[in-house]
């Protein structure tokens, strides 16, 4: 129990494993996912598996937007970025995640104009600043910063901002739970739902999940006592044989979301009929894009985009971890080709993505057991 | 991740109440209110930020826990980041290669 000693109540951290351990059938082998890429970084940063009995398989699920965006839209974007007339911005996250002709970084250094962002009005702003040129933002995400982009493209309209526009990549995440249990080989218990997305849906449109599919599902907070209560949540569940959506996180997570955000979405945005996600193929209605009324702002109905598609290298195998069919470590490229410095699938780009949490929490963690100096030794910042 | 940094409302423009000034940490920066547009914060509450808006009011405690949070997931040097990022610093009329560098941290959830 490598964490226990920091978290902040260790004698409830062991309460709630003692109850873990008393709720679960012994005989039986739990299958939970966690959904939210927030959530398996901090199930591998506080080493929770460790506290877990081993009969309790956490799976990481698809809440990874840079782990899900296929390699053909970055190039997609970049393509459009090419113009010299236009400037390129994305989130920090987006940097370093390659397409085909290298990361948006690389482009970058290149002499392509590529600017980070920490908010969507900053894209804004530099649009303001330099009238003469054209500012796309390469907006991704789930239901968190869909709301961002939807208001600063209302914004855009009502001032008329011509040199303005957004590559929309949001994608909504109910339809890749969907996908994930209409997969033939995927077997769950129930699942740890998503915090922040559902601040802004709420936990209504997890109902399903219950009344459907017969799987609990419980909203959780981020810190190590709110997952395992999470889980306990669900073990309680399980046992009775129910399946209901509950919400661990109320201090955050209100159960009717953010309206407010709701509606800028449904103003600005509707959903793609099909969207790809990498590792999990075409999802239907998984994806926003932007509605006509803001076509002038939408950049794929402003530019010829060449649509470019991807197959990710064969050896890779991103999209069987994604689905939990694979722990990151049995990919064959898992640590020699593929690493947090050198990635080659998106899942260990991001500090969300499973293979970089693994990578940086417990692979280098063996690595500095056996004395690979030379990989302990490496920043465990990814 | 789904960085949500929490900050303490400092002051609401006169002319945009969709913009306030927010403490982070110690840090001041701009902050959009207008996805709170029904339930409209004051000055002095507490507000929960993704990407620069404002998407949840909480209480101070709230607060409190979700600073603890992202201390231990080792994420407020990049929370801290992220706030500092916010406005530009008047980075826009700089020509690319003479931006600051900023690392690449996550944000978008």
């Amino acid at each position: 129990m490598r964490f226990v000693d920091e978290f902040r109540e260790p004698e409830l951290i062991n309460k709630a494993a003692d109850e873990i351990r008393r709720l679960m059938d012994p005989a039986r082998h739990y299958r939970l996912m966690e959904v939210c890429g927030g959530h398996t970084h901090a199930i591998y940063r506080f080493g929770l598996k460790d506290v877990l009995p081993p009969n309790i398989e956490l799976i990481h699920g698809p809440g990874c937007p840079v782990c899900v965006l296929p390699m053909g839209r970055i190039d997609d974007g970049l393509s459009m970025a090419a113009d010299p007339d236009v400037i390129f911005t994305a989130f920090g996250d987006m940097m370093r995640v390659p397409g085909t002709q290298g990361s948006p970084l690389e482009h970058k250094a290149r002499g392509m104009d590529v600017r980070i962002v920490y908010s969507p009005s900053d894209a804004l702003k530099i649009a303001k600043a330099n009238p003469a040129r054209h500012v796309m933002f390469f907006a991704i995400g789930f239901e968190t910063t869909a709301p961002s982009t939807a208001l600063i493209l209302m914004r855009a309209k009502a001032q008329g901002l011509k040199n303005f526009s957004v590559f929309c990549n949001h994608v909504t995440i109910i339809p890749a739970i969907r996908a994930i249990l209409d997969s033939p080989d995927m077997r769950l218990d129930g699942f740890v739902g998503p915090g922040h997305v559902s601040t802004v849906i709420g936990c209504r449109p997890y109902e399903w999940i219950a009344t459907n599919q017969s799987k609990p599902i419980v909203v959780s907070g981020f810190e190590p006592l709110d997952i395992l209560q999470s889980i306990l949540m669900l073990l309680q569940q399980l046992r009775k044989g129910e399946a209901r959506v509950e919400n661990q996180y109320k201090r955050v997570v209100p159960w009717e979301g953010n309206r407010a955000a709701l509606k800028a979405m449904a103003e600005v945005f509707q959903l793609r009929p099909y969207f790809e996600w990498r590792g999990l193929g075409f999802i239907s209605q998984s994806a926003l894009r932007i509605r006509d009324e803001y076509a002038e702002w939408d950049a794929e109905q402003r530019f010829r985009i060449p649509g470019i598609r991807v197959t990710d290298p064969k050896a890779a195998q991103c999209g069987e971890v994604l689905k939990g069919v694979l722990k990151p470590a049995q990919c064959k490229l898992f640590g020699n080709e593929c690493t947090p410095e050198h990635p080659i699938g998106a899942l260990m780009v991001s500090s969300e993505g499973s293979c970089a949490a693994f990578y940086n929490y417990e692979h280098r963690k063996t690595a500095a057991l056996v004395g690979l100096s030379s990989v302990a030794n490496l920043s465990s910042s990814a | 991740m789904c960085l949500a940094i929490p900050g303490k409302i400092v002051e609401i423009s006169d002319t945009d109440r969709n913009s306030a000034s927010v403490d982070v940490l110690g840090v001041r920066r701009r902050v959009d209110l207008g996805l709170l547009e029904d339930d409209k914060p004051v000055t002095g509450d507490w507000v929960l930020i993704h990407v620069g808006f404002a998407m949840s009011k909480i209480s101070e405690q709230d607060a409190i826990d979700q600073m603890r949070t992202l201390a231990m997931l080792g994420e407020t040097e990049a929370a801290l980041q992220e706030v500092q990022g916010y406005g530009l610093h008047d980075r826009d009329d700089k020509r690319p290669g003479e931006q600051p560098e900023a690392s690449a941290t996550s944000q978008a959830e």
